[in-house]
């Protein structure tokens, strides 16, 4: 890092651990600070500009675009990433088929419902989904559509993931 | 939203909904894309393109940029060690332009550094002195003679005729029109992003790319930076999308190059903007098209001339422009046709392969010219469709028989045969109104509209290519290896690609070998080629190590390898009772075969366009059911039907995603998808300003998938890729039509085109 960029210190918190960010420069993005330098690729960047959603992650219980959020102001704030929505259990290695068993329900139909392709678009969606199903359980189908028209998918048309996401509202209404 | 049936898998062969194997990857967020690497030591790289159309470089002077601390390298065209340009088809793309710049966009630096904003703020530094010149961005006038010339190459790329049967016939009835297709961008949403680590000494490099094609890029890689091709070795990175912009170099020389040039590994990733700048787009189009037909509504012969603005480089512009000449007559019988088709070179971004390549641009025009027949005979537009269907063993106006099974009746029929949807409820949520999230449209000024397009695409690389491809299959301990240079783009080969060992070999167990080059190539992802083509070639690989598996338990067990099959998961005697699971008759032995599939060869087209030019072919038909707020000029998607010839499905799951997926973009080249240009500049080079659509716009899709095996093909499978994406656009704007009256004849269909 060249001496003129900057050298800021902070610590976020991101999905329930404290992530100190050193030798910052100020005007990083929080989508810039979670992949380059927090490890944490699951967020994607693909537009820059709030409009595809690809980075979406939740702070404070809210879904926001992580690529128009400053870093430097998300301090203080509960922020939960795609890696963050797994509860591993740490007694547990993690082999494949353990992760695979970890994968939360919206994932889990992501997958069976064919809602993956190239899969860019796949984890901001999952994050909008489950923020879409914490607050709203049972969501009509164009509660659904509007609630994801901020996540653009280029592979699917849509369709897999509408079908992805009624089979999840589905299941957890049968378990209730 | 349609269903599709899934039946309980009980191993997952062909035929059944296979789980992509990335998935759990995918959702998890930790599938690598190309765009996730990072390496230790790493710098960023970045380009400084031209902010004008056309312009003569009179200096570049890079010593600020330079002193920049953290700045480990500019490069420009003096750089550049071996070949200067590079293309697809025809080498004519600068690595660096030097002379002259002749798109807005185009390179004429890289750099290194540290960190994205040092980049950023290098680039700014250096200084480029530009004599700026008149961009010629009209094709047509850039095609004369007469006009300057901008590229050494000349300004014609590429012209074609068609001439076939009696060119002087004429019909009862004629019809024409002058049709516009505007420039679409393939708008994946993975940037173009790769990141190169030099071997030490300087003497190769390691590339790791998403992309369509590795080995086509090694070749125009090793060229420019004169290495042997064995010293530059190509990963597949993961690929966020494609759909033809990654067919052509973008970074990949560029990367390498500073790379080699810092000794360090290089990590470069392109920004929405620079994406628009970085890849080439769907050809717009200018095409005046005429039928003769009889006045019971029998075509007698199609004259066209078809202008493709090519951009300032050739890319694949006279593929496209083939396809778009060649698919003139659309799915329909035809023993007449002139055809005159132009790719020329202008000064706008060059253009190349995107979904449908040239198709898309052929079908607009020739759906819209079978309505204009219908009407013109009293027909509805199914029934102008049925009465000119093509079938099977039909001449096509090239002079090449329609070898494919060719259903295009029953496309029509069982699209026709879906139900409509519902009209628009009296008490409708705004939201399900044309304008949806913005809430505008008013009840009462919504119209319904219905409309019809049907399409034929041929599939794999034409005029005498051989785009075949290789697969590696190893097994042992009854576990399939295998090995293919495959672009797995997002379209899910490999899904498909263990379903078919698994269905050859009886095994259960398949993992992946790296996608590299050290294996010969697979080709392109594209041309709705690679269920075919590599599917073939991995088909091809576990047969022949099916036959070294039956010598090997024939030879052990004495019976002869003729009589053996495999059964589920089972080597079996077909006249005995002998039985062995494949993972016993495996273990401890290692059984490896490589195989290429080529499809038959195709030859070119002589002078007035006859040739045997195509592989083969597959056909749709789509309805489409359109709201159209008449006042606002705004349109909702309501319902797509169609019936889709895909020969056989090897995976319902993975082919329903096709389907919706290109209906999306063909709904998206219909009303809202286009790069604007004004006078060469691009206008709208991001997401807020280049409309896609998102998951309000999407329609509800109903699909029938036509099953009747191609003989061609080695799983009787024809790609299913592309035909979803071609005649869905003509369907959508001749529902508009419907509900309006309008002549609408250029897409995409813009508001004030409908309301003004």
């Amino acid at each position: 890092m060249s001496e003129s960029i900057g050298n800021e210190m902070y610590t976020l918190r991101i999905n329930g651990q404290d992530r100190p960010v050193v030798d910052a420069w100020v005007g990083e993005s929080l989508l810039y600070v979670l992949r380059e330098r927090l490890e944490l690729p699951g967020a994607k960047g693909a537009c820059e500009q709030g409009e595809c959603g690809s980075c979406t992650v939740l702070m404070d219980g809210d879904a926001v675009c992580s690529c128009l959020v400053m870093a430097a102001t998300a301090v203080g704030a509960e922020i939960v990433t795609v890696e963050g929505l797994i509860e591993k259990d740490p007694s547990m290695a993690a082999t494949a088929e353990v992760i695979a068993s970890q994968i939360t329900d919206v994932q889990q139909a992501f997958i069976t419902e064919g809602g993956v392709q190239c899969g860019f678009c796949t984890p901001g969606l999952i994050v909008a989904v489950h923020h879409l199903l914490d607050k709203n359980p049972d969501p009509t189908e164009l509660q659904v559509k509007e609630s994801i028209s901020g996540n653009i998918c280029r592979c699917t048309g849509y369709g897999r993931i509408f079908a992805a996401v009624e089979a999840v509202v589905q299941v957890r209404k049968a378990s209730r | 939203m349609s269903t599709v049936k899934q039946d309980t898998r009980l191993r997952d062969i062909l035929g059944t909904s296979a789980l992509r194997p990335d998935g759990v990857a995918k959702v998890m967020g930790s599938f690598s894309f190309s765009s996730d690497m990072w390496a230790e030591n790493m710098l960023w790289g970045a380009t400084l393109r031209s902010p004008h159309p056309y312009a003569r470089i009179i200096s570049i002077d890079t010593t600020a940029a330079l002193l920049i601390s953290g700045v480990s390298a500019v490069i420009t065209a003096q750089d550049v060690p071996g070949k200067a340009t590079y293309g697809l088809i025809s080498a004519d793309q600068p690595v660096f332009a030097s002379e002259f710049v002749r798109y807005m966009g185009e390179p004429v630096a890289a750099i290194a550094a540290d960190h994205p904003e040092t980049c950023r703020r290098a680039l700014a530094a250096i200084i480029v002195n530009y004599e700026v010149l008149a961009p010629v961005v009209d094709p047509e006038l850039a095609m004369l003679a007469t006009t300057e010339q901008i590229h050494p190459d000349g300004n014609l790329i590429r012209h074609q005729k068609i001439i076939c049967g009696d060119p002087q016939i004429s019909g009862d009835i004629t019809v024409e029109g002058h049709y516009t297709i505007g420039m679409q961008d393939q708008a994946f949403l993975g940037l173009e992003a790769a990141m190169a680590f030099p071997d030490s000494g300087g003497k190769g490099v390691e590339l790791h790319i998403a992309t369509q094609w590795l080995h086509e890029d090694r070749g125009q890689i090793a060229a420019c930076l004169k290495l042997p091709e064995d010293n530059v070795r190509l990963v597949l990175g993961g690929v966020g999308g494609a759909f033809g912009a990654r067919e052509d170099i973008s970074l990949q020389v560029h990367c390498c190059l500073l790379a080699l040039h810092t000794g360090r590994p290089i990590k470069m990733q392109y920004s929405r903007e620079e994406s628009f700048f970085g890849h080439v787009h769907r050809h717009p189009a200018k095409i005046w098209m005429k039928h003769h037909a009889t006045k019971e509504g029998k075509i007698v012969k199609v004259e066209s001339r078809m202008v493709f603005d090519g951009g300032a480089y050739t890319s694949t512009s006279p593929a496209v422009l083939i396809n778009g000449i060649t698919h003139t007559q659309g799915p329909y019988q035809c023993d007449n046709a002139v055809v005159d088709g132009y790719a020329v070179r202008t000064n706008n971004p060059p253009c190349g392969a995107m979904r449908g390549f040239g198709v898309v641009q052929a079908c607009f025009a020739h759906e819209s010219q079978m309505d204009k027949l219908a009407q013109a005979c009293g027909l509805s537009p199914v029934e102008v469709r049925l009465i000119n269907a093509m079938h099977t063993g039909d001449k096509l106006i090239t002079g090449q028989a329609m070898e494919s099974v060719a259903p295009v009746e029953r496309c029509i029929r069982e699209t026709d045969a879906i139900p409509m949807p519902e009209p628009l409820a009296a008490n409708a949520n705004v939201l399900e109104f044309p304008g949806g999230s913005g809430r505008t449209a008013d009840r009462q000024n919504i119209v319904r509209g219905i409309g019809w397009g049907v399409s034929m695409k041929n599939l794999m690389y034409s005029e005498g290519f051989d785009d075949y491809a290789t697969a590696r299959c190893t097994l042992s301990n009854g576990i399939a290896s295998l090995k293919f240079a495959t672009s797995e783009v997002g379209q899910g080969f490999v899904t498909l690609a263990p379903q078919i060992a698994r269905s050859v070999l009886g095994v259960d167990d398949v993992v992946f070998e790296t996608s590299d080059t050290q294996i010969g190539s697979a080709g392109s992802t594209s041309a709705s080629r690679q269920t075919w083509m590599s599917g073939g070639a991995v088909d091809g690989a576990c047969r022949l190590v099916r036959e070294r598996l039956f010598e090997h338990v024939g030879e052990l067990h004495n019976i002869d390898p003729i009589r053996l099959m495999i059964e589920h998961t089972d080597v079996i005697d077909t006249i005995g009772t002998f039985r062995i699971s494949v993972t016993e008759a495996t273990q401890g032995i290692t059984l490896s075969e490589t195989f290429e599939h080529h499809h038959r060869k195709t030859e070119d087209l002589d002078a007035n366009g006859q040739g045997n030019c195509h592989v083969a072919f597959a056909f749709v038909a789509h309805r489409a059911v359109v709201d159209v707020d008449i006042e606002l000029g705004l349109v909702k998607v309501v319902q797509i039907a169609t019936a889709q010839d895909v020969g056989r499905v090897l995976n319902p799951l993975s082919a329903i995603g096709q389907i919706e997926g290109g209906i999306a973009q063909g709904l998206g080249l219909a009303v809202m998808e286009e790069i604007i240009m004004d006078n060469g500049r691009v206008k709208n080079p991001s997401f807020t300003d280049y409309l896609l659509p998102t998951a309000l716009d999407a329609p509800s899709v109903v699909a029938i998938m036509i099953e009747e095996p191609e003989p061609q093909a080695p799983l009787g499978a024809k790609g299913i890729g592309e035909p979803p994406c071609i005649s869905v656009t003509p369907a959508i704007v001749a529902a508009i039509r419907a509900a309006t009256g309008k002549a609408l004849s250029r897409v995409p269909v813009r508001p004030q085109d409908i309301c003004l």
